[in-house]
C-alpha cells in the first residue's frame, strides 16, 4: 500500500495571496508528523518474530509496513503490537531511558 | 422551442427567473419544490423536457440534498443553480456554510417567505434575513424584470475570480414570484456577450488530487475567515460596474448596491428592499405631486451592505424610515439595526425602524403614507416608537 509520507517540501503559506481558494488542498500528503506524546517505542525481535503480521493487521495508526519496518513519524507508543504479539517479539522500550 | 431572439412574455417572478438561469446555461439543477418557490423548478423541468435547455435536472430529496448537490457540481467546475424558500432555506442552512465557506460559485434563488411556527406560506424576508451571517451575497429584487436581470448578473459576479461567493437572489413571496407582468428576455447572444462560459478555479483532476472542504484548525481559520470577508467586500466593489456591463450588452440597470429614488432635495426618506419598493415608489410620486419632499433609498445589497452609502447620507435627509419585512426578535428589524450602524457617529439624523408585511400582510400605499406621516412627526420632535409596528391591527 502507498502510504502517506510527510511531504519535506511542502510550506504553508506565509501571506494572503498564498492561501488556497477556500480550504481545498493537495491531497495525498502528510505536511506534519504525529508522534510527540510516545513515552514507549516498540522494538521488534527479529529472531522471535514468524511474521504472522497480526502487528500489521491490527496498528490502529497503520504506521508497520508489511516488511515491518515502524514509521516513528506516527507511532504512537500503544503498545497494542506488543500486547497481541502471540510470540513476545515486540518490547516496548521507553524513550526516555531505553529501559 | 422558446425564441434565441429577445422577445417579451407575460410571466410571474418565478417564470422570470426560470428564463434567466435559462439564459445562463447551467450545467447542473438540483430542485426540490417548496411554496412559493415551485414554478421555477417546474418551468425549468419544462425546459429540459422541451429541449430549451441542456443541463444536468436533479430531482433530489431535500433542499439539504439540493445544496449538497450544487456544491458538488460546483466543486467538479461546473455552474449549478437551484431554488428554494423558507422551511426549505433553513433545511440547508448547513450546506449554505459550506459552499460559502468553500467558496463556491453558486447562484440560488430564495423566494422569501415566513418561517414556522405559525405557519404560514405567504412572503415576508425573515427567511433569507435569519441567514445574514451564511457568507452568501444577497441580493433583493423589486419585481420579476429585475428577478431576471439580476440572476444573469449574480453568475457573473459570482463567478469573478475575485470574489467566487455564491449569491442568493431574493424575491418576495406571491407579491413577485406569483405576479405576472410584461418581462423581457434578453436573446440568447446579448447574454452570451455578457456572461462567458465558466472556467472554474475549482476542478476535480484525478492526475492532481485534492482533499476538499478539509478541517482548518486554529493555526490557519482566522486567515481563512479574512479570505472569505475579503472576497464578498470585493462584490461591493463590483456590484455597480456588473450593473453597467450589463446595461451595455442587455441594454437594462438597476443600479449597484442602491437606487435612489427622488432623493435630491429629499428631507425624509424610507429605506426598504424587495417587492415594498414599488408601492414606495409610487406613493412617492403621489406625495411629491402634493409638494412633500420625501425619496426613497432601495436596498439591493443586503450582503456585502452598502455601509459607506448609509454613512454619508446623515447630511442629506433629516428623517429616515426603514421598512423591516421581518423581526430580529429581541432587537429591531435587520435593515434597521444596519442603517443605523452605519449612521453611527455620522451626525445628526433621525433614524425609525418600522415593520410591515410579516407573514404576507399587504403593503399598500396606505401603509408607506402612515410610515411617512410617522417620519413627519418624527421631524416636528414628537416620540415616535421604534420599533413601529405600523400596519398592526393594535
Amino acid at each position: 500500500m502507498d502510504k502517506p509520507k510527510v511531504d519535506k517540501t511542502f510550506r504553508f503559506p506565509t501571506c494572503m495571496e498564498e492561501m488556497p481558494l477556500g480550504p481545498t488542498v493537495k491531497a495525498g500528503i502528510l505536511t506534519e508528523t504525529n508522534a510527540g506524546w510516545r513515552v514507549k517505542r516498540p522494538v521488534i525481535d527479529r529472531d522471535k518474530c514468524i511474521h504472522c503480521l497480526i502487528c500489521w493487521t491490527l496498528c490502529p495508526d497503520g504506521v508497520l509496513s508489511k516488511e515491518l519496518e515502524i514509521d516513528m513519524d506516527f507511532c504512537k507508543g500503544c503498545g497494542l503490537c506488543a500486547h497481541e504479539c502471540p510470540k513476545g517479539a515486540i518490547t516496548m522500550v521507553s524513550e526516555v531511558d531505553g529501559q | 422551442m422558446i425564441s434565441k431572439e429577445a422577445h417579451s412574455l407575460f410571466l410571474n417572478g418565478d417564470e422570470a427567473v426560470a428564463h434567466g438561469v435559462r439564459l445562463c446555461r447551467p450545467h447542473v439543477i438540483s430542485a426540490y419544490p417548496i411554496t412559493p418557490q415551485t414554478i421555477t423548478v417546474e418551468r425549468l423541468a419544462d425546459f429540459v423536457a422541451d429541449g430549451d435547455l441542456d443541463t444536468e435536472y436533479l430531482y433530489v430529496e431535500s433542499e439539504h440534498s439540493a445544496m449538497a448537490a450544487a456544491l458538488g457540481a460546483a466543486y467538479t467546475g461546473a455552474r449549478p443553480f437551484t431554488a428554494t424558500s423558507s422551511q426549505g432555506l433553513l433545511y440547508m442552512c448547513e450546506m449554505l456554510h459550506y459552499v460559502s465557506g468553500a467558496r463556491l460559485p453558486i447562484v440560488m434563488m430564495n423566494a422569501c417567505r415566513s418561517t414556522a411556527a405559525p405557519w404560514n406560506i405567504f412572503g415576508d424576508q425573515r427567511d433569507s434575513l435569519s441567514q445574514r451571517d451564511s457568507g452568501w451575497i444577497q441580493i433583493y429584487c423589486e419585481n420579476g424584470q429585475e428577478a431576471l436581470d439580476t440572476i444573469i448578473q449574480a453568475y457573473r459576479l459570482a463567478e469573478h475570480p475575485e470574489v467566487y461567493t455564491p449569491v442568493m437572489v431574493c424575491i418576495d413571496g406571491f407579491v413577485n414570484t406569483h405576479t405576472y407582468e410584461l418581462v423581457e428576455i434578453p436573446a440568447q447572444e446579448q447574454v452570451d456577450a455578457f456572461l462567458p462560459p465558466l472556467d472554474s478555479r475549482h476542478k476535480v483532476d484525478f492526475a492532481n488530487p485534492h482533499g476538499f472542504s478539509v478541517s482548518v484548525n486554529p493555526n490557519y481559520h482566522t486567515e481563512f475567515r479574512i479570505q472569505q470577508q475579503q472576497a464578498i467586500l470585493k462584490a461591493a466593489e463590483l456590484a455597480a460596474p456588473i450593473d453597467a456591463a450589463y446595461k451595455e450588452k442587455v441594454g437594462r440597470s438597476w443600479g449597484g448596491m442602491v437606487e435612489e429614488y427622488r432623493m435630491d432635495d429629499a428631507e425624509s426618506c424610507i429605506v426598504a428592499m424587495g417587492s415594498a419598493v414599488g408601492t414606495i415608489r409610487e406613493t412617492v410620486d403621489e406625495l411629491r405631486a402634493a409638494g412633500r419632499k420625501v425619496g426613497l433609498v432601495k436596498v439591493r445589497y443586503f450582503r456585502p451592505f452598502p455601509k459607506d452609502y448609509f454613512a454619508a447620507l446623515s447630511g442629506k435627509v433629516k428623517a429616515i424610515g426603514v421598512l423591516n419585512k421581518e423581526i430580529s426578535f429581541g432587537y429591531e428589524g435587520s435593515l434597521t439595526t444596519e442603517v443605523k450602524a452605519a449612521l453611527c457617529g455620522r451626525g445628526p439624523v433621525a433614524v425609525c425602524g418600522y415593520h410591515a408585511g410579516l407573514g404576507g400582510r399587504d403593503i399598500s400605499r396606505d401603509t408607506i403614507r402612515a410610515v411617512y406621516a410617522s417620519l413627519d412627526r418624527l421631524l416636528a420632535g414628537e416620540d415616535v416608537n421604534d420599533p413601529n409596528y405600523i400596519d398592526a391591527r393594535w
